[in-house]
């Protein structure tokens, strides 16, 4: 306990120290928000965004987005450089578990996440209008789930991708491929169907309907609710797994 | 008392590569042990199987009586050691480590007096990233002190420290030893190993080649001393190949090397002075650790920088 929470801090530390990433998880969002809502302005279509005003729509998008952009884009490149680099070594020369590495580093993600959910939220409510939450337990509790999955992808990433650079790599994509199908961009209602079909299985579609449905009052989404627990368990499961492999060499 | 490391048979192959093919050794309670040898000869394996974090294939590992594959996470507690391979996250700064360090495990001196012992106190704020080879080394020299571990591992401490910086980290690590930690010291630098260490093991493509003091290893494997001196090309020396123990004489213009055993340096003073020679630069070279360490491996390169 002691380790974790002094891996923590200097995680925290060593997070706030690289100016890049924080701009991409905690900047760059606020700025698309920005710009979408000069695209759409602010009166609802009912052939689009599920018949919302867009702004309410897309702060849910964005703060599902600022969870997931945290857990992929960061996360697999720093685990994956402190394997490559011989860091992941050293701490377990030390006897500092794998398992309290990847828990530092996956509580600095959801709370970098949280950072990013909570400035997008106040410029949605108060430079835009944004309606707040009708069941704030609903969305905080939602929001955890989804943080604390994306998180969990990202440290299987980050133990699965052999390189700091790959783990960039894959990372972009992920951010893009979100990004662009997660419902952050365009609306599904105007994908063609192809692409529409495909961002049913990204899963920040899932997480956005997830933070949706508590935040507008309709309740739980099922289909998104499953979706996420099913992300993080396989998720959990598949870097336990990873790590007991590297345990034995 | 039972030894601190106990290693026999040991074995591990990484695929179809044979690191450590048949390594034994112990190490007292107290004592400074080195193991010596070419590169890729299996040091760094064998110290690693030690500390649990690899998995030996066959042979019997005891480290302060626990089982570094099944005891690991009990074993690496109680040793500090300083990784060859290995680094800290770029952004952490010096300070930050060594309180990250002691922190997780705790009960050794306090950092900040590693931090001055070992001469890193104007690092202190500075990026991991930012040090120099010498510098990183002795900030995971002092890491591996910051736990006060029972048992030292050093695997090429001095790998790219200066002369001077070389010659204080030997004072800090016999220091550590008077201290009451067993240290072993992984090196291929034959006036490390002979400074420092209390018994050394000879290490070779994975297997041991001898083992004991730097005086049984040269008295066992280089037993020849050499003498040197200049004298005139036209003066007569050949009486010098009649006396006792004397194996070989070379001359090089006015450069004579006498080789041979015994009280080698006596016996020629005494017959060059007989006959009105007397050389003010008559020096015998007595064999190093060094010379037995060539005679052993046959390898003229232990960098095997090559
Ligand atoms: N992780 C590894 N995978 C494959 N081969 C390795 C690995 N580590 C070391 N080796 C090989 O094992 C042999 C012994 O290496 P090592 O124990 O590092 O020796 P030393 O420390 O004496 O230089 C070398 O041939 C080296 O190339
Ligand atoms: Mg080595």
């Amino acid at each position: 306990m002691r380790a974790l929470r002094a891996m923590t801090w200097v995680e925290l530390k060593l997070f706030v120290r690289e100016p890049l990433t924080v701009l991409f998880v905690l900047v760059l969002p606020l700025v698309m928000l920005y710009v979408l809502n000069g695209v759409f302005g602010s009166q609802p279509d009912p052939s689009v965004w599920e018949g919302l005003p867009p702004i309410d729509f897309y702060t849910s998008a964005y703060v599902a987005l600022a969870a997931a952009t945290a857990g992929v884009l960061a996360l697999p490149v720093h685990l994956a450089g402190y394997r490559e680099q011989g860091v992941l070594r050293r701490f377990r020369a030390s006897a500092v578990r794998p398992a309290t590495l990847v828990g530092a580093h996956m509580a600095v993600t959801v709370l970098i996440a949280t950072v990013g959910a909570v400035l997008l939220t106040i410029m949605s409510v108060a430079v835009y209008d944004a309606a707040l939450p009708q069941d704030w337990g609903g969305v905080i509790a939602g929001f955890l789930l989804t943080a604390v999955a994306f998180a969990a992808l990202g440290a299987l990433l980050g133990f699965l991708l052999p390189t700091a650079r790959a783990a960039q790599g894959l990372g972009v994509l992920l951010f893009f491929l979100f990004l662009m199908l997660g419902g952050a961009g365009p609306p599904t209602e105007v994908l063609p169907d192809a692409l529409a079909r495909t961002s049913e299985l990204v899963p920040v579609t899932h997480a956005a309907e997830l933070l949706r449905g508590p935040w507008t009052g309709t309740g739980w989404d099922e289909t998104a609710l499953l979706f996420i627990v099913t992300l993080l368990a396989v998720s959990v499961a598949l870097t336990a797994w990873q790590l007991r492999r590297d345990g034995r060499t | 008392m039972a030894a601190v490391v106990e290693v026999s048979g040991l074995r591990k192959q990484y695929g179809r590569t044979v690191a450590v093919a048949d390594v034994s050794f112990e190490v007292e309670a107290g004592e400074i042990f080195g193991l010596l040898g070419p590169n890729g000869s299996g040091k760094t394996t064998t110290v690693e199987c030690l500390q649990g974090l690899r998995r030996a294939d066959a042979g019997r590992l005891r480290v302060l009586r626990l089982d570094p594959a099944s005891e690991a996470m009990k074993l690496r507690r109680l040793v500090g050691s300083q990784l060859q391979d290995s680094a800290l996250p770029d952004r952490l700064r010096v300070g930050e480590a060594l309180e990250l360090f002691a922190t997780i495990s705790p009960g050794g001196p306090p950092w900040r007096q590693l931090l001055q012992e070992w001469g890193l106190a104007d690092q202190r704020d500075t990026a991991f990233a930012n040090l120099s080879g010498g510098q990183r080394q002795r900030l995971f020299v002092a890491l591996a002190l910051v736990s006060n571990p029972r048992l030292v591992v050093l695997d090429e401490m001095t790998t790219g420290l200066d002369p001077a910086a070389r010659r204080v980290a030997w004072d800090l690590v016999s220091a550590v030893r008077d201290r009451g930690a067993t240290v072993v010291l992984v090196t291929h630098f034959m006036d490390e190993a002979q400074r420092l260490c209390d018994r050394l093991a000879v290490l070779s493509r994975g297997s041991v080649l001898a083992k004991g003091t730097a005086a049984e290893l040269i008295a066992a494997h280089q037993s020849e001393t050499v003498v040197r001196f200049t004298a005139p090309p036209d003066v007569d020396l050949s009486y010098l190949s009649a006396l006792a123990d004397v194996r070989h004489i070379e001359r090089d213009g006015d450069q004579t090397t006498v080789r041979g055993g015994g009280p080698l340096l006596a016996r020629v003073a005494h017959a060059l002075v007989e006959r009105g020679i007397e050389p003010a630069d008559l020096a015998a070279h007595t064999p190093t650790l060094e010379d037995a360490y060539l005679s052993l491996t046959g390898d003229p390169n232990p960098d095997g920088t090559s």
